[in-house]
Parts: structure tokens; C-alpha cells; sequence
């Protein structure tokens, strides 16, 4: 068995007396794309944005490429280290909202452009090379010199996809990046994940596009209650789910 | 089957446009600023068909009236009371021209004779340095008691809140004379280790002549009201901006200065404005000090010579310039800032 890209281990999470996350259990291979399903309010959002350390564990450890996220093991205790290198190593691992959050008042090329060039301290031609490539891949190149706030919902999606990939991660979350969208942009952005799906990119999605799941995830994951219900093959989850709790969920989307 | 169809939104447009309906040609007056129902109308005033799919013909078919009639033209609305309080203001204005020309009492040549004197020009440049002292050490101490206030640390937060509430509460006036007098509660100030010993000290007069004073308190007030301005900006910012900062790693230093504080100056520009030119007239008060700032030295030229108002109109004249000028400098400033936000 090889190394795993992403790995977690009994991840708890309490927002004060509300726990979110009950002890989850993960396993990302490298190349692998994982979808996580699950009604609002069972944990998925919170447990991918556990995996940057925007949000802190309250026990389990969480790691990337072999590395643990936001701690380091002494003993058997896990410290938490400084913002410094907690920042560092998030440069590895690509994050896409799904508020976009694109900087308003940069370009999208200076969108684009921003991490490399102060998180990573990389040329200044290479990465502006780099944004243009980018930018290329995900059909905007046109858009380099606009702002923002004059594209539509759905390109600024694409464009926060090229921020991401800018850092050239290891691994990119999603955090539902299709939900804040026109029922007629959704197509664009899935494209656009799909495509770097192909290209041998491990992601872990977050979403509610059951359709975009079945194409494209290699393992389904749904999540309840903070739990992990079930996990495996779409042709698994989706169409002979073993739960109860799954199969209600999968006829209410469907 | 010819179908008539009117516009259906608005009881009033649509009482206009049934009327125009029945008697075609009608002229249709219609309300500036209902841009949207006076094409309604313009189309609704005669019969049309619809065409087979349903839809409601376009503008380019019902242009072809059936009967070949020429399209009602549209009127807008006429507003004649504007136009009676245009003439009432206007007379205003002609008597306030003609009062302030007339009268003899203004003296305008001997505000023209001391408007350009070297002594007023260099009140006017000795202005403006207190005026960009007390804004810019305002603003720095002010943007670094904000960041205070917003720290996770309980005692910069508290420190920051109890400056912020002293310096607000107490008149300039008065802080101006503490500081001028510092040297009555400590006549000597020495630099050295905290409560430890001493590498030198100084004569609080030589250190904090009534310049410094000035320009201390000046910016001493000011900072406690940038720092709820510059604060007032960083909460404005979308905590998503700060999220997505911290998710592509960039720096923390960086993502305040990069990323959070040109947002932020969106809110604090307008604001901070307001504020540049209340302190180019809060210098005045500066004049307690016998300093000559613009306000004090006409005084000293009108207790010379007697033209008390003739001078009042050259400070004020200054005054108003300075401002204009920041004024036009603000707009340009806050459409950098406004930058992508079309």
C-alpha cells in the first residue's frame, strides 16, 4: 500500500457545545478525486477546512504528504505550531471557497500572481508565465487585466481555481464550489474541475452535484451527523447504498 | 385574432394607457425616472397582435401601426415650481453677491494687499505642516491602536480602549496646554532603563518646544479618532478576504498590508477625510500657544492695524482653499481605492 496524500485520524471538532465531527476517519491516495456527500450541517464543510487548519481539531490528527497539518507530535502530544509555518504549509495544499473570496481590488492576473510570488518567493517572470498558463487553462486568459467584480459568478470560480492551483499543491479542496452559483454557470466550473480531475490532480470535493460525483469521484464519501456513513466506489454509494440514511439522502437529491 | 394588450403594472400608468388605448393618437405624459413604463406605454397606446408563438410583439412590429398612423409622441412630465424656486434662489444669491461687493465695511483691497503677504503665506505653509503632522502621526498611532483594539490580547485591547476614551473626552484645547506645560510637571526627562538606570536625560523645554507640543497634541487627539476609523475600515473588509489570505499562505504582514488594509480604505478614505480637513481648521486652536499658524498671525496683523474683518476674510479665504484642494485630492484618492468595484 502506498502512502496516503491526505490522511486522517479520528478528527473531533466541537463548536462550543455543538460537536460537529464525531471521530472521522480518512484516506486520500495520491491522483485520487473524493467526493463528500451529505445533508447541510453534517460536518463536510468543517471537515475539509480541517485539512488547512482554517479550523482548528479538537483531537485526531490530520496530514498531508506524510506531514501533519498545524502540529507537531512530541511524544504523544500534538503541539501546535507557529502561524509562520502553519502558512507555509498551506502553500501545499490549494483551497477554493465557495465565495470565491477573489481579491476585489487586484486584477485577476494579481489574483493570480499574489501567493507565489510572497508566500513562495518565486520569480517574478516564472510566475507571471505561470498566471497566464493558468488563466489559458481555465478559458479566462482574456480576463488577465479585469477585474473581479466585472466577471460573472462562474468565471470568477475558474479564476479562484487558477489562484489555487498558482501554488501547484499537493492536494485542492472545494468547498462546494458551485453553490453560490446561477443554475446555468454550474456547467463551466464542474468542466473546469473535471478537467484537472483528468489530469491526475487529488482533490477532495465537497458538493451537492450527486451527477458531478458519479462521473467524476473515484470514492464517494457521505457524511451525517459528523460521522462518515459510508465510503467506496461510486457505483457503490450512489447506486446500492448499504445505509438507510444514504438512500434517504440520495432520493431527496435525486 | 387581433389581441389588445396594456401595460398592467402601476394604477396610474395604467389608467394613462387605457385611455390611450381608446383614442389613438394620443400624446402620453408620462413621469421622469419610469423609464421602463414609458416604453410600455409608448406601445400600449394603440392595438396590437400578438404574434403566433404568444409573445408579446416587439417594439419593431407595433412601430407599423396598423391604421398607419404616426406613433404617439411622449411628454414628459413639466416641473414649473422648480423653475420658480430656481428664480427665487437666484435673486438670493445676486443680493448676497451684491452685499458682500458693495459694502464698503469688507475692505476687499486691503484683503487683497495682506491675502498674498509673506507673513500670511508662511502662516499658511506653518498650517499645513501642523495640519500633515498631526495626520500622519495621528494615523500611524491611531492604525496601530485599531490593531490593538482588534488583538486576541485582553490588555493591548484594554490599553488601546482607555487612551481611545481619554483623549476623546478631553478638549484639544486643553490637551494642547498640558503638553506646552509639560515641563511644570517634569522638568527633566531622562531615556534610560525602566524604573533602572538613566544613559541621559534632558530639559523637557529643549526636548518639547511649542512646536513639538503642538504637533504632539495635535496628533495625540487625532489618534484616538483614527483609531476608530481605521478600525471601523478593517471590520468592513469580508471576513473571506482574511480566510482566503491565511488558505493561500501569504504572509501575515502581508495579508494586511496587500490584501485587508486597501480594502479597508474604501470605508476609511471618505471618513479620514472629513477628519484631514477638520484638523486643518482645528489648528486654529493652535493660536493658544502663540504659534503663527495662519488664525494667530492675521489676529497679530489686525491688532497692528485695525482692519479686523478684512483679515478674518483673508484667514478665511486660506481656509477655504486649503480644504477645496483636499477635497478635489479625496475624490481622486477614494476612486483609486474604489478601483474594481465599477
Amino acid at each position: 500500500m502506498s502512502a496516503a496524500m491526505v490522511e486522517l485520524r479520528g478528527v473531533h471538532k466541537s463548536f462550543g457545545s455543538l460537536e460537529v465531527l464525531r471521530g472521522v476517519d480518512l484516506r486520500v491516495d495520491p491522483g485520487e478525486v473524493t467526493v463528500i456527500l451529505g445533508p447541510s450541517g453534517s460536518g463536510k464543510s468543517t471537515l475539509l477546512r480541517t485539512v488547512n487548519h482554517l479550523e482548528k481539531v479538537d483531537s485526531g490528527s490530520i496530514s498531508v504528504d506524510g506531514e501533519l497539518v498545524g502540529y507537531r507530535r512530541i511524544g504523544d502530544r500534538l503541539h501546535e505550531l507557529p502561524e509562520r509555518e502553519i502558512l507555509r504549509q498551506r502553500t501545499k495544499i490549494g483551497f477554493v471557497f465557495q465565495n470565491f473570496n477573489l481579491f476585489p481590488h487586484l486584477t485577476v492576473h494579481q489574483n493570480v500572481t499574489e501567493a507565489p510570488l510572497s508566500a513562495q518567493r518565486r520569480p517574478k517572470a516564472e510566475v507571471n508565465a505561470l498566471a497566464t498558463r493558468l488563466l489559458e487553462r481555465v478559458g479566462l486568459a482574456d480576463k488577465a487585466r479585469s477585474y473581479p467584480g466585472r466577471l460573472s459568478g462562474g468565471q470568477q470560480q475558474r479564476v479562484a481555481i487558477a489562484r489555487a492551483l498558482a501554488l501547484e499543491p499537493k492536494v485542492i479542496l472545494f468547498d462546494e464550489p458551485t453553490s453560490a452559483l446561477d443554475p446555468e454557470l454550474v456547467g463551466e466550473v464542474l468542466d473546469t474541475v473535471k478537467d484537472l480531475a483528468g489530469s491526475g490532480t487529488t482533490m477532495i470535493v465537497v458538493t451537492h452535484e450527486v451527477g458531478f460525483a458519479r462521473e467524476v469521484a473515484d470514492t464517494v464519501v457521505f457524511m451525517d451527523e459528523g460521522r462518515i456513513v459510508e465510503q467506496g466506489p461510486p457505483s457503490e454509494v450512489l447506486d446500492a447504498p448499504r445505509h438507510e440514511r444514504t438512500r434517504l439522502f440520495l432520493s431527496k437529491v435525486l | 385574432m387581433p389581441v389588445e394588450f396594456s401595460g398592467t403594472d402601476g394604477g396610474d400608468t395604467h389608467g394613462a394607457a387605457a385611455k390611450a388605448a381608446k383614442a389613438p393618437p394620443a400624446r402620453v405624459r408620462t413621469h421622469r425616472g419610469y423609464g421602463g413604463n414609458r416604453v410600455l406605454l409608448a406601445s400600449t397606446s394603440r392595438t396590437a397582435t400578438l404574434p403566433a408563438g404568444g409573445a408579446p410583439a416587439d417594439r419593431g412590429d407595433t412601430r407599423e401601426t396598423r391604421t398607419g398612423e404616426p406613433p404617439p409622441k411622449v411628454i414628459t412630465t413639466r416641473h414649473p415650481w422648480r423653475w420658480v424656486a430656481a428664480a427665487g434662489i437666484a435673486v438670493l444669491l445676486a443680493m448676497a453677491a451684491s452685499a458682500l461687493i458693495t459694502n464698503p465695511a469688507w475692505e476687499w483691497e486691503v484683503v487683497g494687499e495682506y491675502l498674498f503677504a509673506p507673513s500670511v503665506l508662511r502662516a499658511v505653509v506653518f498650517t499645513l505642516e501642523l495640519t500633515a503632522l498631526g495626520i500622519v502621526f495621528g494615523f500611524l498611532l491611531g492604525t496601530v491602536l485599531a490593531l490593538m483594539r482588534l488583538s486576541g490580547n485582553p490588555l493591548l485591547n484594554s490599553v488601546a480602549w482607555g487612551y481611545i476614551a481619554l483623549f476623546r473626552s478631553v478638549p484639544l484645547i486643553l490637551q494642547l496646554l498640558f503638553w506646552y506645560n509639560l515641563a511644570l510637571l517634569y522638568p527633566r526627562i531622562s531615556f534610560g532603563v525602566p524604573f533602572g538606570p538613566a544613559f541621559f536625560d534632558i530639559g523637557t523645554m529643549d526636548l518639547i518646544g511649542p512646536v513639538t507640543a503642538a504637533a504632539l497634541g495635535l496628533a495625540l487627539h487625532q489618534a484616538a479618532y483614527a483609531a476608530e476609523i481605521v478600525r471601523a475600515g478593517l471590520l468592513s473588509v469580508d471576513h473571506g478576504q482574511r480566510e482566503a489570505a491565511a488558505a493561500l499562505g501569504i504572509p501575515r504582514a502581508r495579508q494586511l498590508f496587500r490584501i485587508i488594509l486597501p480594502q479597508a480604505m474604501r470605508s476609511i478614505v471618505p471618513t479620514a477625510g472629513n477628519e484631514i480637513i477638520g484638523l486643518v481648521k482645528g489648528t486654529s486652536v493652535v493660536y493658544i500657544m502663540a504659534l503663527p499658524e495662519l488664525f494667530y498671525q492675521v489676529q497679530v496683523i489686525y491688532n497692528r492695524n485695525g482692519r479686523v474683518i478684512a483679515l478674518l476674510l483673508v484667514a478665511t479665504i486660506w481656509y477655504l482653499v486649503m480644504t477645496s484642494v483636499m477635497s478635489v485630492a479625496q475624490h481622486y484618492i477614494e476612486r483609486y481605492y474604489g478601483r474594481g468595484r465599477g
